[in-house]
């Protein structure tokens, strides 16, 4: 069985390198041997060179810094907001039933809609961007940390009370912690959604950023280019999905959905 | 051996008393004292639960009078609905009663709706559930009672050790509970009420979600824990063999409304073992108390 589960761990790791290979033979295939136009679907080694060749430029790391900063900045103010107010929700049942109606129009609104909007009122600066990645990655983390707030174990409650503990001390070592697991689940989703309200603010207004990056080689026709910013976007995400899930293993390593994997 | 008594107490305190004569076939026999037990430890006194249901009002539990002494072991029996788990609950300060006087050593547990915080540190809890805490490690859930107390980490770690090895969890005390079966979680949460060397255990089932072969073990194990640390347990079961094994005094209570039936003394030798139920007084305790549960029914 031990070594069942040692097989079983590294498996992604394993598997992963081989499904990349695949993916580039089946891409490398496509281009050589049945002939995509290249300025549909470049080859691999072409994208490649041109990877590197942005790497290798400080104005790339200029748009990878300014769409990181949009990014994080987002992100930590939806974190914050989004704790605090599904936290308020979550305790008080009366508002969240006054105010739920508004908050379902408000997510049914397809939000990206909004970005003219928000660059009218905040210019083609990262504002509006950021705006934009609050808003998104806000919904997720809110809703996730009500549900939080309400799952408190009504067993644990009694523990708590059956100890006469003040209100501090139940938040402290009840509330907060059965609720972390929640706002991590929050915050996993969240990050993603802040990386696109980044990026789609980026594609609308705005001269800087690898959203713009995007939109810029794509007028320009460069599809090596376009190409290889997609990929930077990807480890750009990926990373800072990673980042999230690093710091719930550290923060809650006693969950069943960090001691499971 | 000693002579076992089956007694039926109409008033339920256990003590010489004025029959109410409520009940039918009650003989008003005074409970006989054991002498090792000590004073008056816990006191409820014409305790009354009315809830308020959508479908009127239900008497949850109807004047309850029970003393309870210093060290002695009360299993409270009945079917469910009987208000077992309500009696307890208001023992343990989580549910007010209606009215009547519940007293821990001579002081109120409840000021009218309000717990009395001070009365209740006299009190450890064990529920049906372990209800310990994931994000604390044995030894920190154990320690939980002391450090609402402000006693410091390291006078904790060293009571979780201490009644680690006493409920036999000796090496886990740096285990997350998800770890543990659940005989194990049940021995941390009767460890964790022990912590803060209360006088007075209340215990809510604690072994009914257990499989039979670890309830028996979990039996003999809270024996010693009782006979170890002198404390007084108030245990509620729906098993009559279990209240029986365990307990000094039965209390059957009867529902609709809920109240004390009679109280039956159990003065078999301790330490009761697996021979204790084999025995013929033993078995006929078990008779006598399922008798009287089918006669109300």
């Amino acid at each position: 069985m031990g070594e069942r589960e040692g097989v079983g761990r590294l498996l992604p790791w394993i598997s992963s390198p081989i499904l990349l290979l695949l993916f580039l033979g089946v891409w490398q295939f496509a281009v050589s041997v049945v002939g995509v136009s290249e300025f549909i679907l470049p080859a691999p080694v072409k994208v490649g060179e041109s990877l590197v060749g942005m790497l290798d430029d400080p104005a790339t790391w200029a748009h990878v810094r300014v769409t990181l900063f949009e990014v994080l900045l987002g992100f930590a103010i939806a974190l914050l907001v989004g704790t605090a107010l599904g936290a308020v929700l979550g305790r008080m049942v009366w508002l969240e039933r006054a105010v739920q109606p508004a908050m379902v129009a408000f997510q049914v609104v397809p939000k990206v809609a909004l970005v003219p909007i928000f660059v009218i009122w905040f210019g083609f600066g990262m504002t509006s961007k950021i705006v934009m990645a609050v808003i998104l990655a806000f919904f997720p983390i809110m809703l996730n940390v009500l549900l939080g707030v309400r799952s408190v174990d009504r067993g644990h409650r009694d523990v708590m009370r059956g100890l006469g503990a003040s209100r501090w001390a139940t938040f402290r070592d009840l509330e907060l912690p059965s609720t972390l697991p929640y706002i991590f689940a929050g915050a996993e989703v969240g990050i993603v959604f802040a990386v696109i309200g980044a990026i789609v603010g980026e594609f609308l207004g705005g001269s800087e950023g690898l959203g713009y990056l995007v939109v810029s080689s794509l007028n320009s026709l460069d599809a090596p280019t376009l190409f290889a910013v997609i990929v930077i976007l990807a480890v750009l995400g990926s990373l800072l999905y990673l980042a999230v899930t690093t710091a719930k293993r550290l923060v809650i390593p006693w969950h069943d959905s960090v001691a499971k994997q | 051996m000693e002579m076992t008594q089956k007694t039926t107490v109409q008033d339920g305190t256990g003590d010489a008393a004025a029959p109410r004569g409520e009940l039918p076939d009650a003989q008003a026999v005074a409970d006989s004292s054991r002498p090792e037990l000590g004073s008056v430890e816990l006191e409820l006194a014409g305790v009354n639960k009315v809830y308020q249901a959508r479908r009127g009002r239900v008497e949850a539990l109807r004047d309850v009078n029970l003393s309870i002494r210093r060290g002695e072991f009360v299993s409270l029996v009945g079917r469910s609905g009987c208000g077992k788990t309500t009696l307890l609950r208001i023992l343990s300060g989580l549910l007010p009663p209606s009215s009547g006087s519940v007293t821990a050593n001579g002081q109120s547990i409840w000021r009218g709706a309000s717990r009395n915080d001070e009365a209740l540190k006299q009190v450890g809890l064990v529920f049906q559930e372990a209800n310990l805490f994931p994000w604390f490690t044995i030894a920190e859930n154990i320690g939980l009672p002391l450090k609402l107390r402000g006693v410091d980490r390291k006078a904790r770690a060293e009571r979780a050790e201490e009644l680690c090895d006493l409920v036999g969890l000796r090496g886990f005390e740096g285990a997350y509970p998800r770890e543990l079966s659940g005989g194990m979680r049940q021995r941390a949460a009767i460890a964790r009420a022990l912590s803060a060397r209360p006088s007075i255990l209340l215990m809510d089932e604690p072994f009914g979600a257990l499989d039979a072969l670890t309830r028996d073990k979990m039996n003999l194990e809270l024996q010693s824990i009782h006979a170890a640390t002198g404390a007084t347990v108030v245990f509620v079961t729906h098993s009559i063999s279990e209240a029986v094994f365990l307990a000094d005094r039965v209390v059957l209570l009867t529902p609709r409304p809920g109240r004390i039936r009679s109280v039956t003394s159990v003065s078999l030798d301790r330490p009761r073992s697996a021979d204790t139920e084999a025995s013929a007084e033993f078995q006929q305790i078990v008779r006598g108390l399922r008798v009287e549960l089918d006669e109300e029914s």
